[in-house]
């Protein structure tokens, strides 16, 4: 584990362990945050600025934090980063914070920040969680946006609110509920099938 | 680290406790940029639905039939005269959730503009109402409509605005909010009556909550 | 708001899962056989509407009276994993064949979003004490239903020769969306 290079910590969030696509974990946001490419991305980097923080605050207490109390003691660490996050949108990014509603509170029972923390932040060094906790955020970010993009140009014809062609096209159905399982379902397919290539 | 009664409740207490200050802190940076920023969605929407005025009345609340209050603002223009108003409605019947508008109105009870406060509908269909009713094309648009003169109900009720193509319950809402904003003006509104065209708005029976105009 | 409609909304139109997102890692989790599936349904129901009655007393005695509604996310989640220690304590001394069936799947609920969406959402919507807990009961059955419901088509599933890309989640969230259509057909039973 120590022998890990930096570079290595960083780069297993966003491709080996993917959270989305590998481990699949936090689904809730992933699913209902996703119906435009914007709204995903911006719910990523939300949950990336939480993990992060967590990650290093969490690195820092880990041997003051009593082991019986360990968890309470994570999950106040990352509701008041979470709080942090939902009073800073509300203040300055009004409508994107309307938008993404109840999935900004909702990020504190993401199963992705508890897990790095007790995972990864409990046991490691404050610059390697800090790699851990950016590295796993920018992948969550980028299946978000992913999946967002997917979705969006599938259902209005648009990316990232340009039109790219005719909505009259667009299959509506990927802007709904169905649609947000039935993309993600199929983008998890292709990933299998694309790490099985490789191998 | 070891557990023991102690340390478990010292530990935790001690992180509560930069918890609390961390948010209370944070908190007391935010309240105001938030109390702001709420306050200019609002702002913003009386302007964009109003022509340009020099001076705002303050809100009036207005009891409409649906049993909501809902909130009026006058405008004036130079010399203090009155140019119409903007009102925050809403509608409960929405697809999901309530439906908030400001509408404004013109002295003579025509829509000016109107802007789209808080959705829930259902993204790529209700969300329409955004734009949809505002848009000339075939007989969406509601702008320049009176709701005495016309009948602003979806077509298949009779009425004369197209329906948002498969949001028909969210067209329905929103035009259900317009006339909730015009029965407040109506009611409250001394140019209307002096006009007498608010013989045709249905319900008279909150007289008891309108509030006359200050003529300053 | 009557609670027939209450119900027929939180159980149909408006399921928790299918179409409002919350407890995905559950419904994904433990539906790969009916009979775990119906000891999470009961675990979360008891503890939704619990948590629901308890949080909505918190934030109206203290939370709002003190405005100090910015702690909301914060005081709820404390909340609802001291409580689900409490009741699997509590299960455990008074009820063991209780314990037995639910005992497994408490320590998961702590992390279930549904639990802390419920009660975040019924502070969102101003709803009274005892439309709150309707909401509460009735969306557990929502929960139960999409689970039980998706567990029994995943036994069948399970059967059945898949490409390798597609084993796993990836079928299981196709089917999910799949069930989802069916029940976007209850839209409009309530408006």
């Amino acid at each position: 584990m120590n022998q890990q290079s930096n570079l290595k910590i960083f780069l297993n969030g966003i491709l080996k362990e993917n959270p989305t696509f590998v481990l699949v974990l936090g689904m809730c946001p992933t699913l209902a945050t996703t119906s435009s490419a914007i709204n995903g991305m911006s719910m990523g980097l939300a949950t990336t600025f939480v993990l992060f923080g967590s990650n290093v605050v969490i690195s820092l207490l880990k041997n003051l934090i009593p082991d019986k109390v360990r968890i309470p003691a994570f999950i106040v660490v990352i509701a008041t980063f979470v709080t942090v996050v939902e009073l800073v949108m509300q203040a300055y990014v009004p409508t994107l914070f309307e938008s993404l509603g109840i999935f900004i509170p909702l990020i504190v029972v993401n199963c992705i920040v508890l897990g790095r923390a007790e995972a990864f932040a409990s046991k490691n060094s404050v610059g390697k969680s800090a790699l851990d906790g950016l590295g796993m955020g920018l992948g969550f970010t980028f299946a978000l946006t992913l999946l967002g993009t997917v979705r969006e140009l599938l259902g209005t014809g648009k990316a990232f609110g340009f039109t790219i062609y005719n909505e009259q096209y667009g299959m509506l159905l990927f802007v709904l509920a169905p649609g947000a399982f039935i993309a993600l379902g199929y983008l998890i397919a292709l990933m299998n099938k694309l790490q099985k290539a490789k191998k | 680290m070891q557990s023991n009664f102690k340390n478990m409740v010292l530990s935790l207490s001690l992180i509560a406790v930069f918890a609390g200050l961390t948010l209370a802190s944070v908190y007391t940076l935010t309240k105001e940029p938030i109390a702001l920023s709420k306050q200019a969605k609002q702002q913003n929407a009386i302007r964009e639905v109003l022509p340009a005025f020099k001076r705002l009345d303050e809100a009036e609340k207005v009891k409409v039939a649906t049993g909501d209050s809902l909130e009026m603002y006058k405008a004036y223009g130079n010399n203090d005269t009155f140019l119409g108003a903007a009102v925050e409605t809403v509608s409960h019947n929405g697809y999901s959730g309530d439906i908030k508008l400001m509408v404004g109105f013109d002295v003579k009870g025509n829509i000016i503009n109107y802007s789209v406060l808080e959705q829930m509908e259902t993204p790529g269909l209700g969300t329409k109402i955004v734009d949809w009713f505002r848009t000339e094309t075939r007989n969406q648009s509601i702008i320049g409509k009176n709701p005495v003169k016309n009948n602003l109900t979806v077509s298949k009720d009779g009425g004369e605005i197209d329906a948002i193509t498969a949001a028909t319950i969210s067209s329905r809402a929103f035009l259900e909010a317009v006339q909730n904003a015009y029965d407040a003006y109506a009611e409250n509104s001394d140019m209307l009556k002096r006009d007498g065209e608010s013989g045709a708005t249905e319900t008279n029976d909150n007289k008891n909550d309108s509030i006359q105009i200050k003529q300053e | 708001m009557s609670y027939i409609l209450i119900f027929i909304s939180a159980v149909f139109v408006n399921n928790i899962v299918l179409s409002q997102f919350l407890g995905i890692c559950p419904f994904l989790g433990v539906s790969k056989k009916i009979e775990t599936a119906l000891g999470m349904a009961g675990a979360v129901a008891f503890v939704m509407t619990i948590a629901t009655i308890v949080t909505f007393i918190i934030q109206k005695s203290i939370l709002e009276p003190l405005e100090i509604t910015f702690l909301q996310t914060i005081t709820f989640i404390l909340i609802i994993a001291a409580l689900v220690q409490i009741v699997e304590i509590v299960l455990k001394k008074t009820s063991p064949s209780l314990y037995q069936a639910l005992g497994v799947f408490l320590p998961l609920i702590t992390t279930n979003c549904a639990i802390l969406g419920v009660a975040i959402l019924v502070t969102q919507k101003d709803m009274n004490l005892l439309e709150s807990v309707v909401y509460a009961i009735s969306t557990a059955i929502g929960f139960g239903l999409a689970l039980i419901l998706f567990a029994g088509i995943r036994e069948q599933l399970s059967m059945v020769k898949l490409p390798k890309g597609m084993d796993g989640t990836a079928i299981a969230l196709i089917t999910a969306g799949l069930l989802a259509m069916a029940f976007m057909g209850f839209a409009g039973i309530v408006r």
